[in-house]
């Protein structure tokens, strides 16, 4: 066994626990920082296959920036609500069942349909990976990469329009309400005692002379 | 031109009745009299063109085919005319009295607010009329059938704020319906047959019909087709022309105004029936039981309604129910297989009655709408022309010699004496009988009206105390009804020599005059007018017609308070009468409720519970109780969702695993 | 039976082994929709060692080129997701995916 093949199965490893830690966690924080931790063995492995722009980049945008993102929710969100369920293990039983049985297709599958053709081409250009990858992009790929920034800039906008928040101290018009007016709401005739009555009462001396 | 005849009255018809209301009062008259005016004119053009040209050219009819409305293969459904002297003489008479009723009724329907609804109305029943008496074919005919019917019902109905006329019309409406049945059932069994609805071919292969059988239900009796097949064509005849049992609806159409009860209800559709057989005689003559059945109806309906016409007191009553009797002559006459006769009383009749019922319609003008005869009386000297024309009705109806209902009525009597048919006697009989009942009930009518002390203008009359005395009606009134005497005085003298010994009919009327020999001696026993009228004082019909004209007399005005005592002393028989038998009571328990009980029940079980509770919201139902089921798999719950879907994934990758 | 030397099958089984643990982890979880959003992180991770994989295994780097739009995509979408739990949190005071049974028929 190669050092290559030892390290692939402890990054393997690290993977699984940290994936089965997201899940598991009590503390959505815990979970967080798993995922963290898989994110980066993720990028070990991607490195390992050759594909390093595909791993550095992993980590500076999803370690970086995603699961800090990730962390913020958390800290605005509150976290004795998060406590966990009772009924934990009642669905969990159901949930590995399936999960076993999924497993063990998949396997299958994997193994009979791959059979032999096994072998991972060693990229003897590695150190190229970046400029070969740019240039597939913006050569081959350029429209799609295009299509991908403008989802990036709906994405932002939109999460920006579903949590912006109504200042309570914004003042604006609504032109709806405005020409929904009627008399009634401005105006209103309030019925006055005869003027002679008026007379009759006598005011005070000091209001007559002003 | 022969489509002229009938679609001249419907445009007018149409233009009236869309136009009528916004157009002046005039106009409506003006269009709708013109229109059937020509069509009379035309109408009599073919008359002449048949009784003078066609001897001449040896043509017996002619069968044109206008229009053909649906093809279907083998079977073609058209609009057309079979002319022959049957038809000919039905379009004269038909628009002849269709005219002078157009021409009295500007008089009489003067003040009424739907006088333009009216006139079309009556304009559309003129088309309607001529459609059914022209057909060559039964679809045509049966189309002018239901048209009539129709216009029968509208004009029954004609003041429709009376809820006592808008039952009548309903009534004339269901009962028609149920002669419908009948004759629906006739015309698919010879269509089933035959293959045909063309008259022309119907008579040719009617032949073909003998021997044939048909089983009512499956499995069950076998009867002979041709029979059944007359029989229904009868029954239609029978709704039509009201035949006991089907007769109930003709004496409340008299709610209707008089110039309809006229024109439809005595001079015209009621005859249709009539007709109907008539224009089928070559089929009816092959089935013995039909004829007997024919002649044993009619006899009934002849004594049995003359019966019902002596205790009424509504003049147009009494004139309805000489009708209905009257009918049961010409029925009687067709049974015996002497359609001449029954088309030649048919006309004299449309004349006479028309004319009768025209005069008592002048008579309620005059009494502000007063029907009810012992509210009249004394009228002769006041309203003379009416006196006179009203006479003269009575006495053709009467069947006194030389007007018009002697010619024709006394062959009838004598046909029955000489039928073959299976109750020829109890028909003799009962025709004899009846002429001694029509001469008592006519002249107790005109007796009661026109003679006497005057009883109008009693306290007892609404508006009466402050009227005027009655006065004779105006010149479109009296025209018609001194047009319409004369034809009642001359029409049975001039026209029984053509028509009844004569050939005029050709072949137009079949009939086996071997096997039904009633025509067939009454021609060997003719020796001319004059000795047939001599004749007449030799038998007993115009002795009993003298007996009930003096019986009149005497119950009426010589000895008024005679007809009480009777009356009394026959209660029983007279409650019997006055309830005209029980039929309508009859009708009422038995078959309303009883069909009332029935629809209830299929209400219940199979509206309510079935229909409403099992399939309607039975299906609603199921589909709510499935949603029910199906909205336990929706909790919502985020989780579940996918779990469902990892399980579909599931699912589908065994299945592709599998495949591989 | 693959061997030691870390093959494409391997790399296969470790995303599918991913994945597993991610679909448990959503069935299972009944508390957070953050922890939710997380596992969906964890499958698309999966989805991506695929892409890369095939892309050594073929030696052609448009697997790469994919993973790099996935991510963006994912990242889009936890920011959505984000959002819209901020916005659930504000309406209902709680983020705990068995309270949130709106769609229940």
């Amino acid at each position: 066994m190669s050092f290559s093949a030892f390290v692939f199965y402890v990054l393997a490893a690290i993977l699984l626990v940290s994936a089965v830690r997201v899940v598991s966690a009590r503390q959505p924080v815990h979970a967080a920082l798993s995922l963290a931790l898989a994110f980066f063995t993720m990028a070990a492995l991607w490195i390992m296959l050759g594909a390093e722009f595909l791993g550095l980049a992993l980590v500076v945008i999803y370690v970086g920036a995603v699961m800090v993102l990730f962390l913020f929710v958390l800290m605005m969100l509150d976290s004795r609500q998060n406590d966990c369920s009772p009924r934990w293990r009642r669905h969990l039983i159901p949930a590995l069942l399936v999960g076993a049985v999924m497993l063990a297709e998949l396997a299958l599958l994997i193994v009979n349909g791959v059979k032999g053709k096994n072998a991972l081409v060693e990229n003897a250009a590695t150190t190229e990976n970046t400029r070969e990858l740019g240039k597939l992009v913006f050569n081959h790929y350029w429209y799609s990469l295009e299509l991908v920034a403008v989802l990036l800039l709906v994405g932002m906008v939109a999460a920006i329009v579903l949590t912006h928040r109504q200042s309570r101290f914004a003042k604006r018009q609504d032109p709806a309400e405005q020409i929904a007016v009627r008399r009634d709401d401005r105006l209103r005739v309030v019925s006055m005692p005869a003027a002679t009555e008026a007379e009759t009462a006598q005011p005070p001396r000091k209001e007559r002379e002003r | 031109m022969l489509a002229l005849i009938p679609l001249l009255p419907l445009f007018a018809a149409l233009f009236v009745g869309f136009f009528g209301r916004r157009a002046p009062r005039d106009l409506s008259h003006w269009v709708c009299c013109t229109a059937v005016g020509l069509s009379f004119v035309l109408s009599a053009i073919v008359l002449c063109e048949v009784v003078f040209v066609w001897p001449e050219i040896g043509t017996q009819a002619e069968s044109v085919t206008l229009y053909t409305w649906l093809d279907l293969g083998s079977t073609q459904l058209t609009v057309g005319f079979l002319i022959d002297p049957l038809s000919a003489l039905m379009m004269t008479v038909v628009t002849l009295v269709s005219f002078l009723v157009h021409v009295y009724t500007i008089g009489y329907m003067k003040d009424d607010p739907g006088y333009a609804r009216f006139f079309a109305y009556i304009a559309f029943f003129t088309f309607s009329m001529l459609m059914l008496v022209m057909s060559n074919n039964f679809l045509q005919m049966f189309f002018g059938w239901e048209g009539v019917g129709l216009a029968s019902y509208l004009l029954i109905g004609f003041w429709y704020t009376r809820p006592s006329a808008t039952k009548a019309g309903m009534k004339a409406f269901l009962m028609n319906r149920v002669g419908d049945f009948g004759f629906i059932i006739g015309i698919g069994l010879l269509f089933a047959t035959l293959g045909t609805l063309n008259f022309e071919e119907i008579f040719a292969r009617a032949d073909e019909l003998q021997g044939l059988s048909v089983s009512l239900w499956p499995g069950g009796l076998e009867w002979s087709l041709l029979t059944v097949a007359c029989i229904g064509l009868f029954v239609g005849a029978m709704g039509k022309s009201a035949q006991v049992p089907l007769h109930t609806w003709l004496p409340d159409s008299m709610e209707g105004p008089t110039p309809i009860s006229a024109l439809i209800h005595a001079a015209t559709m009621v005859t249709a029936g009539i007709f109907m057989v008539a224009r089928m005689s070559p089929v009816f003559e092959g089935s013995d039981t039909a004829l007997s059945f024919i002649i044993i109806i009619g006899a009934t309906t002849a004594i049995s309604m003359a019966l019902l016409g002596l205790v009424q007191n509504d003049i147009k009553r009494v004139v309805a129910y000489s009708t209905l009797s009257q009918l049961g002559y010409m029925t009687v006459a067709l049974g015996a297989s002497a359609y001449s006769m029954a088309i030649f009383h048919l006309m004299t009749h449309a004349f006479f009655k028309a004319l009768l019922f025209l005069a008592a319609g002048s008579v309620i003008i005059a009494l502000h709408h007063e029907q009810d005869m012992r509210k009249m009386g004394g009228l002769r000297r006041l309203m003379p022309v009416t006196y006179g024309t009203a006479l003269i009705g009575a006495w053709a109806l009467v069947g006194l010699p030389p007007f018009a209902g002697f010619f024709s009525k006394e062959p009838i009597i004598e046909a029955a004496r000489f039928a073959t048919v299976t109750g020829h006697h109890y028909a003799y009989w009962a025709l004899t009988l009846g002429v001694f009942l029509t001469a008592c009930y006519t002249f107790r009518m005109i007796f009661m009206v026109f003679h006497g002390a005057p009883r109008y203008g009693g306290s007892s009359h609404a508006h009466g105390a402050s009227h005027e005395t009655p006065k004779e009606s105006p010149r479109v009134v009296t025209v018609p009804l001194v047009v319409l005497a004369v034809c009642s005085v001359l029409a049975g003298i001039l026209f029984i020599k053509p028509m009844l010994i004569g050939d005029y009919f050709g072949t137009a009327i079949r009939g086996d005059y071997v096997a039904h020999p009633a025509v067939a001696v009454f021609h060997a026993e003719w020796r001319g007018i004059l000795h047939y009228f001599l004749h007449a004082f030799l038998t007993p019909p115009l002795w009993l017609a003298l007996a009930g004209i003096a019986a009149a007399w005497y119950f009426t005005l010589s000895a008024p308070t005679a007809a009480e005592r009777l009356a009394r002393q026959l209660g029983a028989v007279y409650g019997v009468l006055k309830n005209h038998f029980y039929v309508d009571a009859f009708y009422e328990r038995v078959i309303v409720r009883g069909t009332h009980s029935v629809a209830s029940w299929f209400v219940r079980g199979g509206e309510q519970f079935w229909s409403e509770g099992v399939l309607v919201q039975g299906t609603a139902r199921l589909v709510q109780w499935g949603a029910q089921c199906l909205r336990y798999l929706q909790t919502g719950y985020l989780y579940h969702y996918a779990f469902a879907m990892v399980l579909g994934l599931l699912v589908l990758m065994t299945w592709w695993g599998m495949g591989r | 039976m693959p061997g030691l030397e870390p093959t494409l099958t391997h790399y296969l089984l470790l995303a599918a082994a991913l994945l597993v643990i991610s679909v448990v982890g959503i069935i299972a979880n009944r508390r957070n929709v953050l922890v939710l959003l997380m596992a969906v992180e964890l499958v698309l991770l999966a989805a991506n060692l695929n892409f890369v994989a095939f892309s050594a295994h073929y030696g052609d780097l448009s697997g790469q080129v994919m993973t790099m739009f996935v991510l963006a995509t994912v990242a889009v979408e936890s920011a959505i997701g984000l959002a819209l739990l901020i916005l659930l949190f504000r309406r209902r005071g709680t983020i705990a995916v068995q309270t949130l049974s709106v769609l229940k028929g």
